[in-house]
């Protein structure tokens, strides 16, 4: 039997990056991945030949910059592909709104649709930017417990109250209203163009079970802005694949051993501790610390077993919302893709369909009933444009992200798939006519899919629903929300922990500074 | 105060005229209506006259004085602004005669404040109301059920003897679709049993649930009668304020504080499916939790709305409803004679049309009739936007806070029929003794069927399926209706305020009845033939009658952006508008909506502490 001083199950980012940094701290760490190649859902996948594509997540905007820094990323080779991208929100008559990193082509961009919406938009975005900034700092750490007498949970909320108030009164005031608020309300109650607010209520919405009309989808926006904290949207050279290979390299240059094809089969313990994992193929590692990046349903579910658990924690985790809403659209084109209006020049740009709050809105409650939206919102990107590697030349790969298509239809997504895909495209070809005859192979990755092949439970990217209630020290759920499980040895560092999905990294840095505060000199 | 108030109006005047004999006009008191007329060249009194015929009397005095000196005499220029200074100044003027504004009027006149509650209704209660609409029926055709009526108030203005009596009516029905229904009971046993007929794991979770949504109650009740702090102040009270909230919260221990902000931020559908699995037992709790609330089910938050529902209590039997004997009129019958019992006034019939502010200070109110009714403060028990927006003048308020208080939302989503009936409908679904017959009856049974309503809502419809809250009252109290008759009040969710077709009118009016009766006609067959009369309220009706922005119930939406120190607005949740003088008392305020009463009582403990005084029998906060 292997002896090892931590195991992480798992090889997305997360779990890499946990990795990188427990063997910088001088362990001997094994990653574990079941697929065939590390990245998890940050991966370059070829779709037909020549074709290459980030298969799920496909825009890099959140990565923790600490990270970033510490694992020397820029050496070990990722390079963005193209300059800041764009966002447009796409008309369906050819009128596009494009926001661009550019402050003022944006007021321009905007001021020709209404120029009182001209004035208000970055002093608005700069207002949330600030609000995001007072967040941000939570990102890198683990969320303090409430209602503690440690003081070092107790300073934490002090340095945030202190950030929030150093915003000054009315910004406070207002942080402290909208925090709990719907995205419907402030877009509708600030701009007058339909577009512009269903383009911003899109932000906030992505990824989760929210409709703009939902309270909260507010925090939900701020969340990702913090995330962003003022990063600009890029696709890296290669895909996202890109990324996770940078970070495997940083981990195994620090000493960590990475095995693939290595599923693994449950965690051991021995009195009452982790001691170690059983892999598939029967071999079992030991180590005295196990740290998990698989979602937090199957780590204490399937992974470990409730017999290890009581029953409240169960309860718990089996409470814990993770039904993803998001499908992923992969297209092989034989050629360059034309948009209704759209300049050729501004196909690298981040595409967005949700031209109203109603339309998302709309989408949304099909969702709640088990449905998928029969207009769905799309965030389109043809990273070919800027990465000639990813597509013969000439052609092009495109990805999109589909929302509302839930992971519990009601329909079975084994029967709707073929009709949800036909609606996808008819959907899209109304932006873009003519695309259908340029497809030369396609992908759809429904929830269901997600769930088979990425190993997501409910498909569901973030590892657990950003809402108000799932996270911070709520996330995946309390007791488990620093790191560290009730099972001592037992360790998350994937998305379903704080801070969350969206190739950020922090969970797993969050977590490998916890694994070496409590195991690590022992 | 006699001297003072003689010095300034004395001081005014000799600012005002110049030379030759005048007259001076003081009245003696604040509470006194009677005029001295005094001359300016001696300080005794040459007339003492009611303030009836003032013109009269001050004409006669004017004469006597011209004969006597024999110059022409003068009386100030202003006869208007003379009068206004002779006229009776209240110390407290409330605009509105809602059951909140009753009870701000009650506790400042019982502490020796004069009160002066205007109504632009002929009838007083605003929501809290039992009309007459058909011979020998009294509709409670606004709030229809008591519940929340804080117990400190109905003790310390000791309603119970101003007439006030809450009978409690015993828990409720779901219809189903199948043909079966669920009657959940207060008693233990039986409500077990009978869910477990639906589903046996249910029945064990039920205790688990209520037990969270008991503790979950415990924890607000005590906020419920605090002004919130302002968390951006660093004022001592402001502080000490916020100190006592996160030491009450964080004494509850770890643990229960995560489901606390969990209960506190879910949807209701969420909360519900932890613990249960049986649809019709998940929609039979879920309704509390969208009543008079813009928001579906599914939509987080909603869990709370719930809460709002539940923190009441009828006789220290928490979460219980009761009616008040002789509709919810008889709620503000009674605040009004505890009222008058204490000195104070109520006039009917006396629109306000605008506050009248000089100098960043209010001094009254304008009518619609003209008349001016002075004031040292004003108290209004109208919903934010009304206040502010309609009976403000912009100019006299900060800009921002207008912003404010236009983006506050006040969404109506709710309608209401009141019906008159020849007898008692008949279920014959449901056994006849079933004691949840006299509770409230509800017809959805499913919480998909309550969200796709709400999608209606959104789209602009009143809900084609809608979720029903129904009760027949006079089967307990039997003074709603002639003997053998009845009357149901079925309040409607979800219906919106603007249609997409355009306004309410007769037409799509009875339409939206139509759809509520068929709904109840579905499981009653003889419901129909019963009715009597019928009263079919819009949001819109709602709006017009009774003053609520949109027919909104709660005068403001109760999510999450809105509660506490957001309500109304941040940085103006302490009942203070930005006016000296200035008060809100309605449940735009914290804690809400609801027949409550907590935020009269709050506002009122706000104006006497800015008097100096403290409101009696009331622990400080």
């Amino acid at each position: 039997m292997s002896t090892f001083d931590a195991i992480v199950v798992g090889g997305g980012h997360n779990g890499l990056v946990c990795a990188a940094y427990l063997a910088r701290a001088g362990q001997r760490v094994v990653v574990l991945e079941a697929a065939a190649e590390v990245g998890g859902a940050a991966v370059t996948r070829e779709i037909a030949a020549g074709f290459r594509v980030s298969s799920c997540a496909h825009i890099l905007h959140q990565l923790n910059p600490q990270v970033w820094s510490d694992l020397d990323l820029e050496r070990n080779g990722v390079v963005a592909s193209s300059e800041p991208m764009p966002t447009i929100g796409l008309g369906a008559d050819g009128q596009h709104l494009k926001l661009s990193p550019d402050e003022i082509q944006t007021r321009a961009e905007i001021a020709a649709l209404s120029g009182a919406d001209a004035e208000r938009f970055h002093p608005l975005m700069a207002r949330l930017r600030r609000f995001a900034g007072a967040l941000e700092p939570l990102l890198g750490m683990s969320p303090p417990r409430l209602g503690t007498a440690d003081w070092s949970d107790r300073s934490a909320l002090l340095k945030l109250g202190w950030r929030v108030r150093r915003l000054g009164r009315d910004d406070m005031r207002e942080l402290l209203r909208i925090a709990g608020s719907n995205v419907a309300d402030l877009v509708e109650d600030t701009f007058e163009t339909e577009r512009l607010q269903g383009l911003l209520a899109f932000d906030a919405v992505l990824g989760t079970h929210l409709g703009p009309r939902s309270p909260t989808s507010m925090l939900t926006w701020l969340y990702r802005l913090a995330g962003e904290a003022g990063r600009a949207l890029v696709q890296p050279v290669g895909g996202m694949g890109a990324v996770t290979q940078a970070i495997a390299r940083a981990a195994q240059a620090a000493g960590a051993e990475i095995r693939t094809d290595t599923p693994v089969a449950r965690i051991l313990v021995e009195e009452d501790r982790a001691r170690g994992v059983a892999l598939d193929s029967g071999e079992r590692l030991s180590a005295p610390v196990v740290v998990s990046s698989a979602d937090p349903k199957r780590t204490f579910l399937s992974l470990l077993g409730v017999e290890h658990l009581d029953t409240g924690f169960v309860r718990r985790i089996r409470n814990l919302r993770m039904r993803g809403n998001v499908a992923k659209l992969n297209l092989a084109l034989e050629g360059q893709p034309e948009f209704t209006g759209l300049a050729s020049g501004d196909l690298g740009a981040r595409l967005v369909i949700a031209p109203s709050v109603d339309y998302l809105e709309q989408a949304f409650n099909a969702a709640k009933y088990g449905e998928y939206s029969p207009a769905p919102a799309m965030e389109i990107t043809i990273p070919s444009v800027h990465d000639s590697g990813l597509a013969p030349p000439g052609k092009h790969v495109l990805s999109a992200l589909v929302q509302y298509a839930p992971y519990g239809l009601k329909a079975g997504w084994d029967t709707a798939k073929p009709a949800f895909e036909q609606q996808v495209l008819s959907i899209l070809g109304a932006y873009a006519p003519g695309l259908d005859s340029l497809i030369s192979a396609r992908q759809l990755l429904t929830p269901f899919d997600l769930e088979r092949e990425y190993r997501l439970t409910g498909g569901h990217w973030h590892h657990g629903e950003l809402a108000f209630d799932q996270l911070l020290m709520l996330r995946p759920v309390p007791g488990a929300a620093q790191y560290a499980t009730p099972l001592p040895g037992l360790y998350l560092c994937g998305a379903g922990s704080h801070p969350g999905g969206g190739v950020m990294g922090a969970a797993g840095m969050n977590a490998a500074r916890e694994v070496i505060a409590r195991e690590v000199g022992e | 105060m006699r001297r003072s108030r003689w010095m300034t109006g004395a001081l005014w005047l000799y600012d005002t005229l110049a030379g030759g004999p005048h007259l001076l006009g003081i009245s003696c008191e604040p509470d006194s209506r009677e005029a001295m007329f005094i001359r300016a060249d001696r300080e005794e009194p040459c007339l003492n006259d009611t303030l009836q015929d003032f013109e009269g009397a001050t004409n006669a005095t004017l004469h006597a004085l011209q004969r006597e000196t024999q110059t022409p005499a003068r009386a100030v220029a202003d006869r208007g602004r003379f009068r206004g200074l002779f006229m009776k100044t209240y110390d407290a003027v409330v605009i509105g005669a809602g059951h909140n504004g009753l009870v701000t009027g009650c506790y400042l006149a019982r502490a020796g404040l004069s009160v002066m509650v205007l109504e632009r209704n002929p009838y007083i209660g605003g929501a809290a109301v039992s009309r007459e609409l058909y011979p020998g029926f009294k509709y409670s055709n606004c709030s229809y059920v008591c519940s929340l009526l804080r117990p400190e108030i109905f003790r310390q203005l000791e309603l119970p003897s101003f007439g006030l009596q809450v009978i409690p009516y015993e828990g409720s029905l779901t219809h189903m679709r199948n043909g079966d229904y669920l009657a959940s009971s207060h008693d233990h046993d039986i409500n077990r049993r009978e869910i477990a007929r639906h589903s046996r794991r249910d029945a064990e979770a039920y205790d688990r649930y209520a037990l969270e949504a008991m503790r979950q109650c415990r924890l607000i009740k005590p906020l419920l009668m605090r002004t919130p702090p302002d968390p951006t102040s660093l004022k001592p009270r402001d502080l000490d304020e916020l100190i006592f909230l996160l030491k009450h919260f964080n004494d509850i221990g770890e643990a229960r504080l995560y489901d606390t902000i969990r209960f506190w931020t879910m949807s209701i559908a969420e909360f519900l499916d932890e613990y249960f699995e049986s649809d019709v037992v998940k929609a039979s709790l879920a309704g509390s939790g969208i009543i008079g609330t813009a928001l579906g089910p599914y939509s987080p938050g909603t869990a709370y709305v719930l809460l709002h529902h539940y923190m009441g209590e009828v006789d220290g039997a928490i979460g219980a409803w009761g009616f008040a004997r002789g509709g919810m009129g008889a709620i503000t019958q009674a605040l009004a004679r505890c009222l008058q019992s204490h000195g104070g006034e109520i006039r009917a019939e006396a629109e306000v049309q605008k506050v009248v502010v000089k100098q960043n200070r209010v001094t009254g109110v304008a009518l619609a009739n003209g008349d001016e009714v002075h004031a040292r403060t004003v108290v209004s028990n109208m919903d934010v936007k009304r206040t502010f927006l309609k009976a403000m003048d912009a100019g006299d308020l900060p800009a921002t806070f207008v912003e404010q208080v236009k983006n506050f939302k006040i969404r109506g989503s709710s309608g209401k029929l009141n019906i008159a009936l020849d007898g008692l409908p008949e279920f014959p679904k449901v056994p006849k003794d079933c004691p949840a017959l006299t509770g409230d009856m509800h017809f959805s049974d499913t919480m998909e069927r309550m969200e796709r309503a709400y999608d209606d809502w959104k789209n602009g419809t009143w809900s084609q399926d809608p979720y029903l809250d129904c009760l027949i009252p006079s089967q307990i109290d039997p003074t709603m209706a002639p003997a053998g008759k009845h009357y149901m009040s079925v309040f409607v969710q979800y219906a919106p305020p603007y249609l997409k077709t355009g306004e309410w009118d007769d037409q799509n009016r009875a339409a939206f009845g139509e759809t509520v009766i068929n709904q109840i006609a579905d499981y009653s067959p003889n419901f129909k033939d019963l009715i009597l009369h019928m009263e079919v309220r819009s949001p819109r009706d709602l709006e017009n009658e009774v003053g609520l922005t949109e027919g909104n119930i709660f005068q403001g939406e109760l999510t999450f952006d809105q509660l506490l120190f957001n309500r109304p607005v941040p940085g103006c949740a302490q009942y203070r508008a930005p006016v000296k003088g200035l008060y809100l008392c309605g449940s735009s305020a914290h804690p809400g909506g609801g027949v409550m009463g907590a935020p009269g009582a709050n506002a009122a403990r706000e104006m006497l502490r800015d008097r100096g005084l403290r409101m009696a029998g009331w622990s400080p906060a």
